[in-house]
């Protein structure tokens, strides 16, 4: 099976204030199937900049170079503009952190998903489009989705606007969706439900999932294979089964700091950050 | 517990230097914007220009004579003479005394009494909100212009009461500015932090809002300054501003007027010197807020 | 410590809190676990004032909140807020900041003790005089607790203390927090999302749904699983 996406030498620069470049992420490089690749890593470790690289929505002033980057065959390095906006209106999806900011505030859900219906297919009547729309509702577990269809965004609850907004993504039906911290935002019963919905959603549809996060429990559950990055590099790849067999100190250290349930009330061990993790990839 | 004691001793050379440093940054940031340093320098020649009017003129301001009435620029009257055969550029030298003293008279004065007003209204809330925002609509929903010629009438024409007419219609949109800055601060964790240790209403709004309102207040006043200018020399061209001989940038306008096809450097001379100084304000305001403004600093 | 009896607070027109009540032992360390919305930061805010309509009662130390002078709560009962990104001010550096209090509650020699106290959240002396945007977020969260340390209080309610920091830097400042507990004799009130934090931090501990208790547990019985409700169940299975 060939890969669906492929990256190699992803590197993301900031200007700082003394007019020089800081790398944000540094030789990134990754492939991915038809499979739930998690990203994970603390906050500043370059794992949203690299989904973003990958849609190509990353803002204007950051400096961007890479020695290949392919999605399905398309070469996106030399892709015109033109180009990858459709591609990210129709083989590309990406679901943010907070539904309030990627939702339009002042048209109602239905429309929303009916627009992008329409987008896709500008032949589907009206009709078509608003059965389609409510289709996908009850694909994303919403409950009445005749009444869903006419509220705003402010009127949804948190794991609510989430399941739309993956509904909106999932629409298009998308080869790939980059799924950056989805699930967040919610509350821990629901966030069971939205994780349910993507998995049943990628499986069926046999999509590429691209799920970034700072939860390295939750992705080692969801994903088949996790990537672990710091400081901008990837310290290491591994399967999700066989996280608990992780070899790098900062994967391991991640693992042993959070708290448990029933864990022990020692000290909780500590991250002692080493130069070198952030050296050689 | 061990204390570095040189660390203890002075903390406020320390914080001083502290605030030095984030100075130094932002000089930094600032010096990237080339629209902006222009109009910097455009700021600091007026600044120079009003410092040291009496040496860089060539001649008296207000000395006529009437041999060079309307004479053309030449090496003698680098930009020609006026209907009295005083020196343009001279004049023009001295007119930006007045242009500063104008604008600084309105900024002085309008920028804090709105400052204080927005920022007490917003914090504080309540009734005093409802009476300060009232007070607040009212000056703003007349006409600028039209309050300060019927100020100005009022009281007689004259440097000084133009500056308190336009002060008059200058400080609500700070009043408006500041509230809608502290309307935000005063809910804000770190406004809360102060006031769970005991802190007074006043003390919050002396040192913990109104810091925060400043840096869009400056933004604001020097926009404001471009049209303090214009509305300085507007008033002065009616002739209810300064009165001649006052070498006051509108008037002089108003007298070439009359001249203005056959000699036109009278009129044009004072026009460019209003033109570009509200460009270099404008300017500067421009590079300001893209470094202070909170909506606009996201960018990293 | 701590008691609240039949709290119930109101914002335009919908109960945030609907008749709870709590009380908290000297040296104790009180968990309030729940999901969004749940009530439990509003009962906080409520008892360091931040709420001005509530009824019920609330005692500090035996005395009455409502009796109790603002400044003199002050030195009771501080708080720490969730987001250590807004809970300082951008303006000015970390030990004027830390002084603060001290200054509105005219104690001496407050640059002394800011050193002190800086020690104290290892942080260390020299991070004075840096602006909070030279700070990371675990670094702004020690600032914050050394903040609500200045004036000595004997009772620290703490609002989601890590929930905006990384996991392993979550990990340091719950260590902090175990050590100034016992350092300093201190009782705590947390209130979190993350049932692991709780019960990693906390002897005993009640879960909120809806504004209101769903139920009082101590550590060892969430650990030993004898809990009676089954939404309790559910925020166990989902963590």
């Amino acid at each position: 099976m060939s890969d669906l996406v492929q990256i190699e030498n992803l590197h993301v620069a900031f200007r700082n204030d003394d007019g020089g470049y800081n790398d944000a992420v540094r030789g990134v490089s990754l492939q991915l199937g038809r499979e739930k690749l998690g990203i994970v890593g603390e906050s500043g470790s370059g794992k949203s900049l690299t989904g973003r690289a990958l849609l190509g929505v990353l803002p204007p002033y950051a400096r961007i170079s890479v020695d290949r980057m392919q999605f399905d065959g398309i070469d996106l390095k030399s892709a015109s503009p033109k180009l990858r906006r459709s591609l990210r209106g129709g083989r590309m999806g990406m679901i943010l952190q907070d539904p309030k900011f990627s939702l339009n505030p002042v048209m109602t859900v239905g429309k929303q998903i009916v627009e992008a219906i329409r987008i896709g297919d500008r032949r589907i009547s009206g009709g078509d489009a608003k059965k389609k729309a409510l289709g996908i509702l009850e694909a994303v577990h919403i409950r009445e989705p005749e009444r869903v269809f006419g509220l705003y965004p402010h009127e949804l609850s948190g794991g609510m606007g989430q399941r739309v907004m993956i509904g909106m993504m999932v629409v298009r039906e998308p080869d790939l969706l980059i799924a950056d911290e989805p699930t967040s935002a919610l509350d821990v019963t629901v966030r069971t439900q939205v994780l349910s919905i993507l998995d049943e959603l990628v499986t069926r549809r046999g999509m590429g999932l691209i799920f970034i996060s700072h939860d390295l429990n939750l992705v080692s559950k969801f994903c088949d294979r996790v990537i672990v990055m710091y400081a901008g590099r990837i310290v290491e790849s591994i399967e999700a089964s066989r996280l608990h067999e992780a070899t790098h100190p900062y994967t391991r250290g991640l693992l042993s700091c959070l708290p448990q349930i029933d864990g022990s009330l020692e000290p909780l061990p500590v991250l002692n950050r080493e130069a070198s993790w952030a050296g050689a990839a | 517990m061990s204390v570095t004691p040189d660390l203890v001793v002075d903390p406020k050379r320390a914080v001083r230097a502290a605030r030095w440093a984030e100075f130094k940054v932002f000089t930094r940031r600032f010096m990237r914007n080339p629209l902006g340093v222009v109009g910097l320098v455009i700021v600091v020649l007026l600044l120079f220009c009003a410092a040291f009017a009496p040496l860089l003129a060539t001649h008296d301001p207000y000395l006529p004579s009437l041999t060079d009435r309307l004479a053309a620029p030449s090496a003698t009257y680098w930009l020609g003479a006026d209907e009295l055969g005083r020196d343009i550029y001279s004049r023009i030298l001295y007119g930006s005394q007045l242009t500063l003293l104008i604008v600084g008279l309105v900024i002085v004065t309008s920028a804090p009494i709105g400052l204080i007003i927005g920022a007490v209204s917003g914090t504080v809330g309540g009734w005093v909100d409802v009476v300060f925002m009232r007070i607040t609509d009212v000056f703003l929903a007349i006409p600028k212009l039209l309050l300060a010629l019927a100020f100005v009438a009022a009281l007689g024409p004259g440097i000084t009461n133009a500056a308190l007419a336009i002060t008059l219609t200058a400080w609500p949109p700070y009043a408006r500015l500041a509230r809608a800055e502290a309307l935000i601060v005063r809910n804000s964790d770190y406004v809360n932090a102060v006031r769970l240790a005991g802190a007074s209403e006043f003390r919050i709004i002396v040192f913990h809002v109104i810091p925060m309102c400043l840096s869009s207040v400056i933004v604001r006043m020097t926009f404001d300054m471009a049209g303090i200018i214009l509305t300085a020399a507007g008033l002065g061209f009616i002739g209810l501003g300064a009165q001649p001989p006052l070498p006051e940038w509108g008037a002089m306008i108003s007298t070439g007027r009359k001249f203005i096809f056959d000699q036109w450097w009278v009129a044009t001379v004072p026009g460019i010197a209003i033109f570009t100084v509200s460009l270099g304000f404008n300017l500067l305001g421009d590079a300001l807020r893209d470094l202070l403004d909170p909506h606009l600093r996201q960018r990293k | 410590m701590l008691e609240i009896r039949n709290l119930n607070v109101e914002f335009s027109g919908k109960l945030a809190v609907r008749d709870t009540s709590f009380a908290v032992q000297p040296g104790e360390s009180f968990g309030l676990v729940g999901e969004s919305g749940s009530g439990k930061s509003t009962i906080l805010r409520t008892v360091m004032g931040l709420n001005a309509t509530w009824n019920g009662s609330i005692s500090v130390d035996g005395q009455d909140v409502r009796k109790i002078p603002r400044k003199q709560l002050a030195k009771m009962v501080q708080m720490v807020f969730q987001d250590p990104y807004s809970s300082l001010h951008p303006r000015y550096v970390i030990g004027q900041q830390i002084a603060e209090p001290m200054k509105i509650n005219g104690i001496a020699n407050p640059e002394r003790r800011t050193a002190e106290l800086l020690e104290l959240i290892g942080l260390g002396a020299k991070f004075q005089f840096r602006f909070p945007h030279e700070l990371s977020g675990g670094q702004r969260q020690r600032v914050a607790i050394a903040r609500a340390l200045a004036l000595s209080p004997k009772l620290l309610l703490l609002d989601e203390p890590t929930s905006a920091l990384d996991v392993s830097i979550q990990a340091e400042i719950l260590n902090l927090l175990n050590r100034l507990r016992k350092e300093l004799g201190l009782t705590f009130v947390i209130v979190s999302h993350d049932l692991a934090v709780i019960s990693y931090m906390c002897e005993r501990l009640m879960v909120m749904r809806n504004a209101q208790p769903v139920e009082t547990l101590t550590r060892e019985q969430l650990r030993s699983g004898a809990i009676a409700e089954d939404y309790t169940k559910a925020l166990i299975a989902a963590a």
